[in-house]
């Protein structure tokens, strides 16, 4: 049936084309959407065919960008309609608007097994690309046999067989347990040797993805995916229908040689001979054509082939072929072969002794940097950056800042932070280092982090060489009219430090430097003031014999400030006033700064983290960290040229990165109030400007403890992911360095006296809950919130709840999308009353990162409460009754946290159980009341009386009665927990989670993981 | 992943035909589409057909009024992918003969049968014309 065949969707598909603007279509398509609601309300009169025109328009308007929340359920229902073109349509629309996380997609999951298994083979094509395309976690159990079944059937045409294979590809991702890799290799094997091309095509997607996965496992496949190789490249059986512009199917060799890519090696010599014809071939092969179509695809399959080239560290003969050939390419005029030229000549870098061959061609690199195309001068910024080395920094450092000055905004920031790694890494010498960064300040200030100017003081700091320089270029910005804020603060720092070694030079008298920062003063903001202050301080303990003039304009600065409204700024001048009263203790306070402790530089692990952002499970960040490639691109800071043998491409992290991090200043903070110190979106930037100036502003230096970081055990199980990724997978894994922001515990127990807040947070990742209770029902959502610009990867979320909790959970999606929230509904039942606490296991990978956490549920006991205030006449006969354990029980508590009666009031409201005042004739007590509710006791009253002595405040006698002594006992011990403990972080002093002896392992098997968990934490 | 969405815009900028083989928002899609329709239909015939976006890369092709593009991984092959947006259009070309904006608008569900038949979870599952066509030959036949 075709579209013209329904004329409805036509019509309405020229009217909006129609429109004259937005609004007008805006209208068009409200009144369609209107339309639409109203006929699928009175769903009985719709024909299948206007079902599917109204699915059809839905989609349609969905595609322009507008919000389509309805009808959802008849785009699914369409799928079990018994003909083919509403089938059809039913699968399509549904897969393009829903997700695997849609309810509604449950539904199908039957219908959809049916047409899978079914003999109609139109069906099972629908069918398996609808779950190839949207099919989560729950599709994968329950259909991954089905398919794998059709994938190898020999009783299958290829049609059905080739979207297996994809089908399959999705199951594999949304959960790799389905597949049995034993009987699988020998499989995946035999479905390279297919005749047909599109289940070979599919098939090496398939492939593709298990051997990123694990390659160990598919070492027979090597061999034949050479043989496709050689039979594509030589023409053998290749249908007519197969061949683009004359090439046998080029993204068959493409994807071919990509799957070769995940192959550490070749050993099998006939094999390896047999590929390095082939490649041969193909590298010498491809000439420059005139028809576009047929270029492109030839040189497709060229760059695919250097590619693998460079990964199998061929022989030096064929890897200076290579370089010659990408030295062509960067000089063409064809800008995509120029583009391309420069990509892969960065990638070649990770290459052995290629580097000088490289190098010759920096000229035309250079050139590309003035492109018209910012494609392509990003490409040779890249590779700029990957080629530096100390024996061309100069050139190349040079250039760069050249280009900034023309540079469009969005590359300036990234610009910035290449030159400063560059010239940190590589500076000759380190006069040079600072004459790069102060121009950098100089011409592009507004994208010079932070990071890069504290880089230059600690360089400064740390090398008194370069101290009388670095202070005579910063007095000599000083002298330009107008100077970025950042300059104002490196040069009033610096200069407040080290400007008494230029005493004798014309104008940099301590009154002249004082006055010239002076009158940058005006023009900063707040946060440039305190760094002021100190220099004026330093100003005045240098100048000796003192100047009273000099004293009397500083110290009237300081007093100006003593009232002002920041408080760092306030504490400074009210600080440095007393602190020069001190006379002759002064020069100690205020000497010159230590030498800041040796560390990674901030700014190469930010270049890191910029590329773990990228970072897929690509296989040419495989390869290199397979290979231990000397890269010029590696994160170690020595110089390229001593070839470190230990250099990774890939970033490498310091797995303590946080203790070293943390001065002793951070660390009381840490105490102190309870919180972890990351709340940078940018965990590995460390607080310089803290380094810088604690030990100025509160005492001498620190002595370098680097003590663990306590905090951390709440959340973070470092040690053990650590284990467990590493067994996973070997390469791309690294330790859980992620920290969690703001208290888990804290987090957890604000949650359990309200219902919606934030349950984790750390710089990947927001989960906030919001929860409804009924009776003994239910629904907490979880919101996950990708806080990223790229996204989350291999998310799983898994709730152990203990036995008295039933709980049934959506699925949650495998990625959460850049700055995306996925919202993960709950449902719970309360079977019956129990203190133990259910646990959310939530992982996720970001980049290098695998974060694990276990999180407990604010799905606590005073959820199922409800308040019910009785009266004195409902009270005392129901107390009376319940006369003695088990229904009652007493107990004198002591160790309470002493607290007024009424605060205890408070305490007890706050947890549905509510104070009925005045009941008790003794003011010294509390009677309090409340609803239980769960499956098993249904609604039960529950009573509670507390005795306190005013004498003592640390003990009191309770007594609990309900009609169920199962909730008698928990609700004695619950509230008891509540007045013992601080109720902020009760489990504060409970250790840090111990790793488990092996993380590998399941955990011992137990009827009720959850409790044992929440046992742990 | 390789193939990340599939876009058909006009020079206009109005979408014509949105394949997203990842879920995205309907804001995000909207911002995304937004962003890379500006940032491509911006260029000229000198500069190359990829543009680097967010952790995306885009390949794209003009063809009369319509641009295709099509969003992938950064280490996809850019060229392979150039020439798959041909394949289609040639694939588009055999079955509406001489292919425009308009047959792509007016028969939405036909160009989403092909790409359906070309695509899936983001890898290509065939590149046969003829393959490709089939399913909706036959259904033409059947009406």
């Amino acid at each position: 049936m075709a579209l013209s065949g329904m004329r409805g969707l036509s019509v309405f598909i020229s009217d909006v084309r129609n429109c004259q603007n937005k609004e007008q279509e805006h209208l068009r398509v409200d009144k369609e959407l209107g339309n639409i609601r109203t006929r699928f309300k009175n769903e009985k009169g719709l024909t299948p065919y206007e079902k599917k025109k109204y699915v059809w328009k839905m989609l349609y308007i969905h595609m322009l960008g507008y919000d389509v929340d309805f009808g959802h359920m008849e785009a699914v229902s369409l799928i079990s309609a018994p003909k083919y073109p509403e089938k059809q349509v039913g699968y399509i629309v549904t897969s393009c608007l829903l997700n695997e996380n849609h309810d509604f997609l449950r539904l199908a999951i039957n219908t959809v097994r049916n047409d899978i298994v079914g003999r109609n083979e139109t069906f099972q094509c629908l069918a398996l690309t609808l779950v190839g395309n949207i099919g989560g976690r729950e599709f994968a159990e329950s259909l991954a046999p089905d398919v794998q079944k059709l994938l190898i059937s020999s009783s299958c045409r290829p049609l059905v067989r080739k979207k297996a294979a994809l089908c399959l590809l999705r199951l594999f991702r949304k959960n790799p347990d389905v597949m049995n890799v034993d009987s699988w290799s020998d499989r995946m094997a035999q479905l390279l040797d297919e005749r047909d091309l599109g289940v070979v095509t599919s098939s090496m997607s398939l492939l593709v993805a298990l051997v990123s996965n694990n390659h160990e496992e598919y070492w027979s496949c090597l061999p034949k995916c050479v043989r496709v190789l050689e039979r594509l490249s030589r023409n053998q059986d290749i249908p007519q229908e197969y061949t683009y512009y004359g090439i046998p199917s080029p993204w068959l060799q493409v994807k071919t040689m990509r799957a070769l890519q995940y192959f550490p090696t070749i050993e099998d010599p006939d094999t390896r001979r047999s590929l390095f014809e082939v490649l041969q071939r193909i590298l010498m092969g491809t000439d420059v054509v005139k028809n576009v179509n047929k270029n492109n695809a030839s040189h497709a399959v060229l760059f695919e082939a250097l590619a693998l080239v460079m990964h199998l560290d061929a022989e030096k003969e064929m890897m200076s072929q290579c370089v010659a050939l990408l030295g062509k390419f960067i000089a063409v005029r064809e800008p995509n072969i120029r583009y391309l030229g420069l990509e892969n000549m960065t990638r070649m870098l990770m290459v052995t002794d290629v580097q000088d061959i490289i190098k010759r061609h920096q000229a035309q690199i250079i050139t590309s940097l003035k492109d018209p195309d910012i494609s392509i001068r990003r490409r040779a910024l890249d590779l700029l950056y990957g080629m530096c080395d100390v024996s061309n920094a100069k050139d190349i450092v040079e250039e760069l800042l050249q280009y900034l000055s023309t540079a469009e905004f969005a590359m300036r920031e990234e610009l910035s932070l290449k030159i400063a790694i560059l010239a940190e890494k590589f500076s000759p010498d380190l006069s040079w280092y600072v004459d790069v960064v102060l121009q950098l300040i100089d011409k592009a200030g507004d994208f010079v982090s932070d990071d890069i100017w504290f880089r230059v003081v600690q360089f400064v700091t740390n090398n008194e060489d370069l101290q009388p320089y670095a202070a005579l270029k910063a007095r000599e910005y000083l002298d330009k009219l107008a100077i970025h804020e950042t300059m104002v603060k490196v040069s009033a720092y610096i200069l407040g430090e080290y400007s008494h070694l230029l005493a004798r030079r014309p104008g940099c008298s301590p009154k002249e430097i004082f006055s010239i920062i002076h009158e940058k003063l005006p023009t900063v903001t707040t946060s440039t003031i305190p760094i002021l202050l100190s220099t004026y301080a330093k100003i005045l303990m240098h100048t000796q014999p003192p100047d009273p003039e000099l004293q009397n304009q500083i110290w009237a600065i300081f007093r100006k400030y003593e009232g002002c409204i920041d408080v760092e700024i306030q504490q400074r001048a009210v600080e440095y006033i007393e602190l020069s009263k001190k006379g002759a203790a002064l020069m100690d306070i205020l000497a010159e700064m230590p030498k800041f402790p040796e560390r990674q530089s901030s700014l190469i692990k930010k270049a890191e983290d910029t590329e773990a952002d990228t970072a897929d499970q690509s296989a040419i960040k495989l390869r290199a960290q397979q290979q231990n490639s000397n890269a010029l691109v590696v994160t170690d800071q020595h110089p390229a040229n001593g070839t470190p043998p230990v250099s990774h491409l890939g970033p490498v992290k310091v797995p303590t990165m946080s203790n070293v991090d943390c001065d002793s200043v951070d660390q009381r903070e840490t105490q102190s109030n309870g919180s972890l110190t990351v709340v940078d979106p940018q965990p590995p930037s460390p607080d310089v400007l803290g380094d810088l100036l604690s030990p100025l502003a509160i005492e001498g230096p620190q002595p370098a403890d680097y003590q663990s970081d306590h905090n951390l055990g709440a959340g973070v199980k470092g040690a053990a992911i650590a284990e467990e990724a590493l067994a996973l997978a070997p390469i791309e894994e690294q330790m859980n360095t992620v920290q969690p922001i703001g208290s888990i515990a804290e987090r957890f127990h604000a949650l359990c006296f309200k219902d919606s807040g934030v349950l984790y947070e750390d710089p990947y990742i927001q989960i906030g809950t919001k929860a409804e209770w009924r009776a003994h029902h239910g629904r907490l959502v979880l919101f996950l919130g990708n806080k990223n610009t790229s996204p989350l990867a291999s998310v799983q979320a898994i709730i152990l709840s203990p036995s008295h909790l039933r709980t049934e959970r959506s699925l949650v999606p495998e990625t959460i999308p850049p700055r995306a929230q996925v919202q993960c509904p709950l449902e719970v039942v309360n079977l019956r009353p129990s203190r133990d606490v259910a646990v959310l296991d939530f992982s996720y990978k970001f980049g290098t990162h695998l974060v694990d956490v276990k999180l407990r549920l604010p799905a606590v006991l005073n959820k199922f409460f409800q308040p019910i205030s009785v009266s004195a006449e409902e009270f005392f006969p129901q107390w009376r009754s319940l006369s003695g354990p088990p229904l009652k029980l007493q107990e004198v508590v002591r160790g309470v946290r002493p607290m007024p009666l009424l605060e205890m009031a408070n305490l007890f409201n706050s947890f549905q159980l509510v104070v009925s005042p005045g009941l008790d004739p003794n003011p010294n007590n509390l009677v309090a009341s409340t609803t239980f509710y769960s499956e098993s006791t249904r609604a039960m009253l529950c009573l509670v009386r507390i005795e306190t002595d005013p004498a003592d405040r640390t003990q009191l006698r309770m007594t609990v009665a309900s009609g169920d002594p199962t909730l008698t006992f928990e609700l004695k011990e619950f509230i008891k927990e509540q007045l013992v403990s601080i109720p902020i972080a009760p489990h504060a002093a409970a250790p840090p989670v111990p790793p488990q002896p092996q993380p590998t392992s399941p955990p011992p098997p137990s009827s009720d993981p959850g409790a044992l968990l929440a046992g742990l934490l | 992943m390789g193939i990340r969405f599939i876009l058909m815009v006009n020079k206009q900028g109005q979408t014509r035909l949105a394949q997203y083989y990842e879920y995205l928002t309907l804001e995000e899609r909207r911002a995304l589409e937004g962003e890379i329709v500006r940032k491509c239909l911006a260029r000229n015939e000198q500069q190359c057909s990829f543009v680097e976006h967010r952790n995306y890369k885009i390949v794209y092709r003009r063809y009369a009024s319509l641009f295709f593009l099509v969003g992938v991984d950064n280490d996809e092959n850019e060229l392979a992918i150039l020439e798959f947006i041909h394949l289609l259009v040639e694939t588009m070309d055999r079955h509406f003969g001489n292919v425009c904006e308009l047959d792509i608008m007016f028969h939405l569900e036909k160009a989403h049968f092909m790409l359906e038949e070309m695509v899936m979870n983001g890898c290509i599952v065939e590149t046969s014309k003829a393959n490709i066509l089939t399913p909706i030959q036959l259904m033409d036949k059947a009406s």
